[in-house]
């Protein structure tokens, strides 16, 4: 319980210190305005979520050779919160884009990509919802995490060659950032911060399934 | 080999049930000749448009057929508790499931071939050129999307609210194949060699083999109870 | 004949959601023993012959067969099983003598068309060996079922209501048969609710009643009238 209250503290602090310096500190961009600070949520959100789905697959993997229900539990926790960052990372995006490329949506490789792994970790979250006995759902969970990590490259391919390919590439890239490091900095405390809040979320949500699993037995 | 010879023989039941019932495939047939109505009341007028959506159209057609017949791959096992059979059989499962994905396989080409066969009758589509590179791409299309669906099947088939949770699953899980297919059908159409969309077809040969191996390893946990 | 127990069954408890349909049964089944399982409607019977078949598993307890736990390796306990459950295992579709070469096959058995034949022929099925299995009746298709059994000639028989929709012969044939698995050493296990022809087959009598076994006693040390008394009695007792 002292590491997941450490956890909480530390997270706290690096969202403060992060989001202060994506929000005040940072430089003001040129040509968007304030509403491109919104980056320093949406790239973390979306990243983090990444680490989330990473941590789903290993889990599962460990699952379906351990048979250990720990395990299960971090996939199940990783799922959610992987689930809420991704769609708050997609709503961050449009939040970012309407005002900026005048358009809450666009089919480009990027977007497109993430919005096939949100509607598949949905899916992920679903299959849990439906299936009544709890060794039932960490196996069959476990196979469709493993089948949709190794589904992700053939994503990410797919939808990158349709877009580029005979097209020219998508003028929507994120930001401008060149790389100065008075952007970079407050980015990289952010997605820091943000892994931490994952961890922290996960770490509840865990102990509060073993809860649940304990009172059922 | 009794492992060859348990996977033949569920392809076999699979087959023979199939076809004395014809229930599948039925159904497969009423709905693939209303898809192609309804393709030509909203397009048929126009042939550069129909030209253009024809790829997407078409597989469009494929995938709600695969939609259908793969979701029903596991009924036939809820009848008389066989499913109770199959988690109770001895040995590698991967077996039933290589079984299964035959005989799904056997029964979307056949279909697939006969709305081909409507698409070029009814829209004066002409296949000659692309036919050589569709026979490349139509097969391992459909081993993409049969490899996953009889796996997704088999996990979806007792649990509630089954005929939405699997297409839910499995059609993310399929954007790639679709995305390979849809493309390559369309360089194919247009009069373009097979070599021009090989790296679509590299990746539909790269997904296919992906699938069928994690379906293979991972059949066993979804048949364990 | 009295060899270790195959089958063992030690403080199960199942519950389904909130609801505990098993309370804490422990039963034991030798080699070459019949048991037979009695209790009312609802009373957990079918539940823990699924447990003991490795369909569902126990929330706590253990179970055993053969010495193999059945819920942490159900693939080694599977190839020793006979199960005739509620369900017949069949294909409307099929011929009955294609479906039983379809479960020979799947269970990796050699039977030949003469194997196929004796069974069918066992169960007084051979007449309507070519006709589709929809054509049967509910008794001819568990008499089917029965055969798919017989052919494997497993070392534990669950057995749901086997004698039930069989005519005459067709009883006397099933007795014979397993009295002859019970020669060979094969524990058997068969849950009824009605007081059949697995009496007579029978070498103890358990009862299943508030999720316990409120009973176990050799068959012969009990008339028929006490068996009827005692059931209704601690079915009484179920909450």
């Amino acid at each position: 319980m002292a590491v997941v209250k450490t956890l909480g503290w530390l997270t706290a602090i690096g969202l403060l210190v992060g989001l202060v310096m994506g929000f005040g500190v940072a430089p003001r961009e040129v040509t968007q305005g304030n509403v491109q600070r919104i980056m320093y949520v949406h790239v973390p959100l979306i990243l983090a979520s990444y680490v989330a789905f990473g941590v789903l697959a290993v889990a599962s993997v460990i699952y379906l050779i351990r048979r250990d229900p720990a395990a299960d539990r971090v996939a199940h926790a990783s799922g959610e919160v992987g689930v809420i960052f991704v769609g708050l990372g997609i709503a961050t995006g449009s939040i970012w884009g309407k005002p900026t490329w005048g358009t809450w949506w666009t089919w480009d490789a990027r977007l497109t990509s993430v919005a096939i792994l949100f509607v598949m970790y949905l899916g992920y979250l679903l299959l849990r919802g439906t299936i009544d006995d709890p060794e039932r759902a960490a196996r069959y969970c476990a196979v469709l995490g493993i089948v949709a990590a190794l589904d992700i490259p053939l994503v990410h391919f797919s939808v990158y060659w349709w877009r580029t390919l005979h097209q020219p590439p998508s003028l929507m890239k994120p930001g401008g950032f060149t790389g100065s490091s008075s952007i970079l900095w407050p980015l990289l405390i952010n997605l820091l911060a943000f892994i931490l809040l994952y961890a922290y979320f996960v770490a509840r949500r865990v102990r509060l399934l073993r809860a649940e699993a304990e009172a059922a037995a | 080999m009794s492992y060859a010879r348990r996977a033949l023989a569920v392809a076999w039941k699979d087959l023979a049930v199939e076809r004395r019932s014809k229930e599948t495939l039925n159904a497969l047939v009423f709905f693939s000749l209303l898809l192609l109505f309804v393709f030509q009341f909203t397009l048929g007028g126009d042939r550069e448009r129909l030209a253009a959506v024809l790829p997407g159209v078409l597989w469009l057609g494929f995938v709600l057929s695969a939609l259908l017949a793969l979701g029903r791959t596991f009924l036939v096992e809820r009848e008389h508790d066989c499913w109770e059979g199959l988690l109770l059989a001895p040995g590698d499962k991967s077996a039933i499931y290589l079984g299964k994905l035959v005989g799904n396989l056997a029964l979307m080409l056949v279909v697939e071939a006969l709305v081909l066969g409507l698409f070029v009758v009814f829209f004066d589509v002409d296949l000659g050129r692309a036919m050589p590179g569709l026979l490349v791409v139509v097969p391992f299309g459909t081993l993409g999307l049969a490899a996953v669906g009889t796996l997704f099947a088999a996990m979806t088939a007792n649990v509630r609210a089954r005929e939405l949770l699997f297409p839910v699953l499995l059609l993310p899980v399929q954007v790639p194949v679709l995305l390979a297919t849809v493309k390559a059908t369309e360089g194919l159409l247009l009069g373009e060699p097979l070599g021009a969309v090989a790296h679509w077809v590299k990746l539909l040969v790269a997904a296919d083999a992906i699938y069928v191996v994690v379906s293979l390893l991972t059949f066993d946990v979804v048949l364990e109870g | 004949m009295s060899f270790e127990p195959i089958v063992r069954a030690v403080g199960v408890r199942k519950v389904f959601g909130l609801v505990p349909v098993l309370d804490s049964v422990s039963l034991d089944v030798r080699g070459g023993e019949a048991v037979a399982l009695l209790g009312a409607n609802g009373a957990g019977k079918t539940t823990l012959l699924k447990i003991l078949a490795t369909l569902l598993r126990p929330t706590r307890g253990t179970a055993t067969i053969a010495g193999h736990d059945v819920a942490r390796v159900p693939e080694k306990v599977r190839p020793l099983l006979g199960v005739v459950a509620h369900g017949a295992w069949v294909y409307d579709d099929l011929t009955a003598h294609e479906n039983l070469k379809f479960w020979a096959t799947l269970g990796g058995l050699h039977a030949d068309a003469d194997d196929l034949t004796a069974a069918l022929t066992g169960v007084g099925l051979d007449r309507v060996a070519d006709a589709r299995v929809r054509t049967f009746s509910a008794g001819m298709k568990r008499r089917l079922s029965l055969a798919r059994v017989m052919l494997a000639r497993p070392r534990v028989l669950l057995l749901d209501e086997p004698f039930a929709g069989l005519d005459q012969r067709a009883k006397k044939w099933l007795e014979e048969r397993l009295e002859a698995l019970k020669a060979g050493g094969a524990a058997l296990l068969m849950v009824t609710h009605s007081f059949g022809r697995e009496l007579g087959v029978a070498d103890r009598l358990a009862v299943l009643a508030g999720g316990r076994i409120a009973l176990d006693t050799p068959r012969g040390s009990l008339g028929a009238d006490d068996i009827q008394r005692l059931y209704v009695v601690h079915a009484e007792e179920t909450p």
